[in-house]
């Protein structure tokens, strides 16, 4: 049986990237000291600071949010219902059911209730793949939220799973505008809050782990209109190397932070300053019309609801029939 | 042992007696990708399963 590196009690997991096996508490002391790294070699944020948690109900926000309080912080979160069917139900249900039991402040924006329309609907009203109106939406609510309730800083649970596969799409292409802006701290700048990734030194199999030993209830199944995409097959790319060459994710990622995104830092302060959007009052890069989120509102919300499995791609729509079955698929939207 | 799979959710029955991480390899999967739950317990890859085992094998990857 395997042993834990730190204490010699039995192990709960393997992480090959430290070459060691851990038990549960030593699996969470390591997983916090990470998460602590960040966000000191960051200068994230101050204990003082009121963090505002971007919650999905999977295993990296809720893991973070669950962090954070266990180290001390203030911490709130906000769930945003973006109308993905039993998916969006689901996860729903599970980040209230955390803010309940642990007593925590939970602030939720529904999209459909608030705005006229959902992502499903988005995405066939634009013509564009469901993920990009859904990045768009939740970006764009994110700092409205943050500045409405007067939060120091957003914090989202982006993991080095997420980030390493952010840049090796970027390096692919050398996009160099996206590299330079690659970073797990944007500060506060021209009416856009500050924006912070405690879990950057953290993988997603790390993730799950701390959710499991922790007790923690997360909507395992992924996203339906993410299955498939172009992330998820990086991701899967740079898991093979790993096994392969165990830490060869975090050297990527950190070494990026470490030796090349400084070369890349000062294409980032040219950047002009945006205008106010006339119709929300956001900041705008789009020379005096509505935000890009406004005209995706105006768009969508004129759109006939659209269920989710008519967006799905032919993998998707397989995998969405098979766990929420197909008799009742379009009965949802 | 029965070995439950997820997305979809599924199980199949496959002989015990073996590590893991060798069940991963059989079925195609990660182990960086995956966690290996065994009757309801979070176990390393090298772990030995045994035929009356209930084992959950948890995808960890997501797209978003």
């Amino acid at each position: 049986m395997s042993k834990c590196r730190s204490c010699g009690e039995p192990a709960v997991v393997d992480l090959p990237r430290h070459n060691a096996n851990f038990c549960s508490v030593h699996l969470q002391q390591l997983c916090t000291r990470q998460v602590e790294r960040a966000i000191s070699d960051h200068s994230m944020f101050a204990p003082e600071d009121r963090i505002l948690v971007a919650v999905s109900g999977g295993k990296d926000s809720l893991a973070l949010w669950d962090m954070l309080i266990e180290l001390g912080y203030r911490a709130d979160g906000l769930y945003i219902g973006l109308g993905i069917g039993e998916y969006s139900e689901e996860s729903h249900r599970i980040t209230a059911e955390f803010a309940d039991t642990r007593g925590l402040t939970l602030h939720t924006v529904d999209l459909r209730a608030e705005h006229g329309f959902d992502i499903p609907t988005a995405a066939r009203a634009t013509k564009r793949v469901p993920c990009s109106a859904c990045g768009l939406s939740k970006r764009h609510i994110f700092d409205r939220e943050t500045r409405r309730h007067g939060y120091d800083v957003l914090a989202t649970g982006h993991n080095l799973d997420d980030e390493a596969a952010v840049l090796l799409g970027n390096t692919i292409r050398w996009d160099v505008d996206y590299l330079s802006r690659q970073s797990p701290v944007l500060p506060e700048r021209h009416g856009f809050p500050r924006k912070v990734k405690p879990l950057i030194r953290l993988t997603e199999r790390e993730m799950a782990a701390w959710c499991v030993v922790r007790g923690i209830d997360y909507v395992v199944e992924e996203c339906p209109m993410a299955i498939g995409n172009r992330h998820a097959g990086l991701k899967e790319t740079l898991n093979a190397m790993d096994e392969r060459s165990p830490g060869t994710k975090a050297s990527f990622y950190l070494g990026f932070l470490d030796r090349m995104a400084p070369l890349l830092r000062e294409r980032t302060d040219a950047e002009a300053a945006p205008e106010a959007c006339p119709s929300c009052g956001s900041p705008s890069s789009s020379d005096g019309m509505p935000c890009s989120f406004c005209r995706l509102e105006e768009n969508a919300g004129s759109h006939e609801p659209v269920p989710v499995r008519m967006v799905l791609n032919r993998v998707a729509r397989r995998a969405f029939d098979a766990q929420w079955g197909e008799e009742s698929s379009d009965d949802r939207g | 042992m029965i070995v439950r799979l997820r997305q979809p959710r599924r199980e199949v029955e496959i002989p015990g007696g073996r590590a893991a991480h060798a069940v991963l390899r059989d079925l195609g999967l990660s182990r960086e990708g995956h966690l290996v739950i065994c009757n309801g317990t979070l176990v390393p890859s090298d772990t030995m399963l045994a035929d009356d085992d209930v084992v959950e094998i948890r995808p960890v990857i997501s797209g978003g």
